[in-house]
């Protein structure tokens, strides 16, 4: 035990994206804050620790400009120029385009090394933000008017506010014992990049195959991310294929329109679960982001709707801390609870109907939703306000995610 | 636990642990959110906003999380503290007051459990005045509509304020729509506040309030509106809607 103690405003646990830019937002309202991360910095940006990359959200890029990280990110990141939902072999298809609704890209595709390399960056500005790892939680204590965090090697951080943004097996979560829904679908989506021949030309690629939907989203260069669905018991044996044999598989589900196609980098398989925790706040903590909700990469929603929690958060202590209040209490983390949990668990729903609805092959049902599919092209309002959800722009938006300072 | 009354407890010079636990009761049920004084918390943010806006725009401050640092405030009519702790956050070099003993007890009490240095006093605007006292900052807010005699407060005031000074104000105007909200909707159907809470006639137009200023020898702002949008409980400022809450600043 070294017996170290340190103090700050608020604790986060998990140096994530999702912690970070938390963290650099409470730094801008004022507020000191220590970050708690198992994994040693350096780890966090090698090219060979996280191979993926993620769709951020026309309103998420709003948010990290906010909070002075999307410069650093914009030289990597690809706009999203238009989207494509097909289904299996059907000519009946969906398309969204930037022109419609005439406010810059729906998006934009980020390798998450990248995102990783801006947020440190970022950081280097700031200094009221203390980084500390590798330091495992050992221990949480939390009284009427603070919570306390024992490392492993016996650092002790005490705060006015802690937050679990420490991924969906959330130590936080656990500690307040908070219980977790689950979904699952018996699928699981594999993830890898991929260089081609011809350029994506900026447009995001949806197919809704038997086995489940099919992603192709463009990198920079001529390069393009994956998310191939695929029933769990195939899985492994796909996983375990040897990298010639991987890439026949890919192609097959592909097609040529991209012409000649290699993969690049490595393969990830994620289970396609569904998740959200029974409440999203407890006496001084809160848990943001995967902690709070987890969603499979179908829907490219994940971290857009992490990032609404980041933006709701910060709005609400900003609120509070700029007229003195406890920006702690019940009153300041209800508002935040209230606010996101009923948002998500609407994401979640329309995300487990469209997963079944859209992961099967029976006769009926493909018909039935091809002929939505081409409704929804066809009906401008409605096309609209699938396009808004996909861009992050609807709801009751915090002010960050609407563009507008915190 | 034995019934005794709190004004015979607040005599007694050394402090034990039942004078405590009975304390701690009354402080819990005046910072319990959703306690009997649930209309005062919704409020309070927007009370806080406007004393910010106002105070940081008179002094000309900085917008940091402390820019009261080198403001020294009076609370008049303290209560629980609801406001003085915020302001205290702020850092606001703070005196807070209450006529009633038993308020300043709670407001104690809590300050302490949430680490604040706060100089409580039980006494009056006016006892302050004699005592030659003065402050850059004075916040009165919801204690007109309490007081007897609105030109002799004010004068009080006034002695208190320091040359350059800014004081804020609010209270309830007296419209059908303040009789409705206030003392029908509030006291009477949603139990918000115990009844007999407020008394209509004594209650303040922002035109009579404004002459009373003026006739203290200060120079009043035009009235801002506590708007309550029902749907949300969430209370926020307007220009327009000045028909039942509504504050105001005076200055020295």
């Amino acid at each position: 035990m070294t017996g170290k103690s340190l103090r700050s405003d608020v604790t986060v646990i998990g140096g994530g994206l999702v912690g970070m830019a938390t963290a650099i937002g409470l730094a801008q309202i004022g507020l000191s804050v220590t970050i708690i991360d198992m994994a040693p910095k350096g780890d966090l940006v090698a090219q060979e620790y996280d191979g993926r990359s993620s769709a951020l959200a026309y309103a998420s890029c709003r948010l990290l400009d906010g909070l002075g990280i999307w410069d650093h990110m914009e030289p990597y990141a690809q706009p999203i120029l238009e989207i494509r939902v097909s289904d299996g072999p059907s000519l009946f298809h969906l398309h969204f385009d930037n022109e419609t609704l005439g406010d810059g890209p729906l998006g934009h595709m980020v390798e998450n090394r990248h995102t990783r390399i801006a947020l440190f960056k970022r950081l280097e500005d700031i200094d009221t933000i203390t980084y500390l790892a590798p330091e495992k939680v050992a221990r949480i204590e939390r009284t009427h008017g603070e919570a306390r965090v024992i490392t492993e090697s016996g650092i002790e951080v005490s705060s006015t506010l802690l937050l679990g943004c420490d991924g969906r097996n959330s130590i936080v979560r656990k500690h307040a014992d908070i219980g977790v829904t689950h979904w699952g679908y018996g699928q699981t989506g594999i993830v890898c990049s991929i260089e081609h021949e011809f350029s994506h030309c900026g447009i995001a690629h949806e197919r809704f195959l038997p086995s489940g939907p099919f992603a192709i989203l463009p990198l920079t260069g001529n390069r393009s991310s994956l998310v191939w669905s695929e029933k769990d018991h195939l899985v492994e044996t796909i996983m375990a294929l040897g990298p010639k044999a991987f890439e026949a598989e890919v192609k097959k589900r592909a097609g040529d329109f991209l012409g000649d196609i290699s993969v690049i980098g490595g393969r990830w398989a994620y289970p396609l679960t569904l998740q959200c925790a029974d409440k999203f706040h407890d006496n001084r903590l809160a848990l943001v982001g995967d902690a709070a909700h987890g969603m499979h990469p179908i829907a490219g929603q994940g971290l857009n709707l992490g990032l609404r929690d980041v933006a709701a958060l910060l709005e609400v202590i900003a609120d509070s801390a700029r007229v003195g209040l406890d920006y702690g209490d019940e009153g300041t983390l209800e508002r935040y609870s209230a606010w996101r949990h009923t948002d998500t668990l609407t994401l979640l729903s329309v995300t487990d109907v469209l997963t079944r609805l859209f992961s099967n092959d029976i006769a009926p049902v493909r018909h039935l939703r091809d002929a939505g599919l081409a409704t929804v092209d066809k009906i401008t309002p409605l096309k609209n306000f699938f396009m808004s959800h996909a861009r992050g722009t609807v709801g009751d938006l915090p002010r960050l995610l609407r563009g507008e300072p915190l | 636990m034995t019934n005794v009354h709190p004004e015979q407890i607040a005599t007694g010079s050394t402090v034990d642990a039942d004078e405590v636990a009975f304390f701690a009761g009354i402080a819990d049920s005046w910072w319990d959110p959703k306690g009997p004084f649930k209309p005062l918390h919704q409020l309070n943010p927007t009370r806080l906003a406007y004393i910010r806006q106002e105070v940081c725009r008179h002094f000309d401050l900085k917008d940091t999380l402390r820019p009261y640092e080198t403001l020294r405030f009076l609370d008049i009519g303290c209560g629980g503290g609801l406001l003085s702790e915020p302001l205290k956050r702020l850092g606001a070099d703070l005196v807070s007051v209450d006529a009633s003993e038993k308020n300043i007890k709670v407001a104690s009490l809590h300050a302490e459990q949430s680490g604040l240095d706060i100089d409580y006093r039980n006494t009056t605007a006016e006892a302050l005045a004699d005592a030659g006292e003065t402050f850059d900052v004075i916040v009165n807010m919801e204690v007109i509509e309490h007081v007897a005699d609105v030109s002799a407060y004010l004068e009080a005031c006034r002695k208190l304020l320091k040359p350059g000074g800014i004081m804020l104000l609010s209270t309830i105007n007296r419209t059908s729509k303040a009789y409705l909200f206030a003392i029908i909707g509030a006291e009477v159907i949603l139990r918000w506040l115990p009844r007999g809470a407020h008394d209509w006639n004594k209650f303040l137009t922002p035109k009579e309030l404004s002459d009373a200023l003026e006739a203290a020898s200060f120079t009043p702002s035009a009235p801002t509106g506590f708007s309550f949008n029902p749907l949300g409980g969430r209370w926020s400022l307007s220009d327009r809607d000045v028909a039942v809450n509504y504050a105001m600043s005076a200055a020295g």
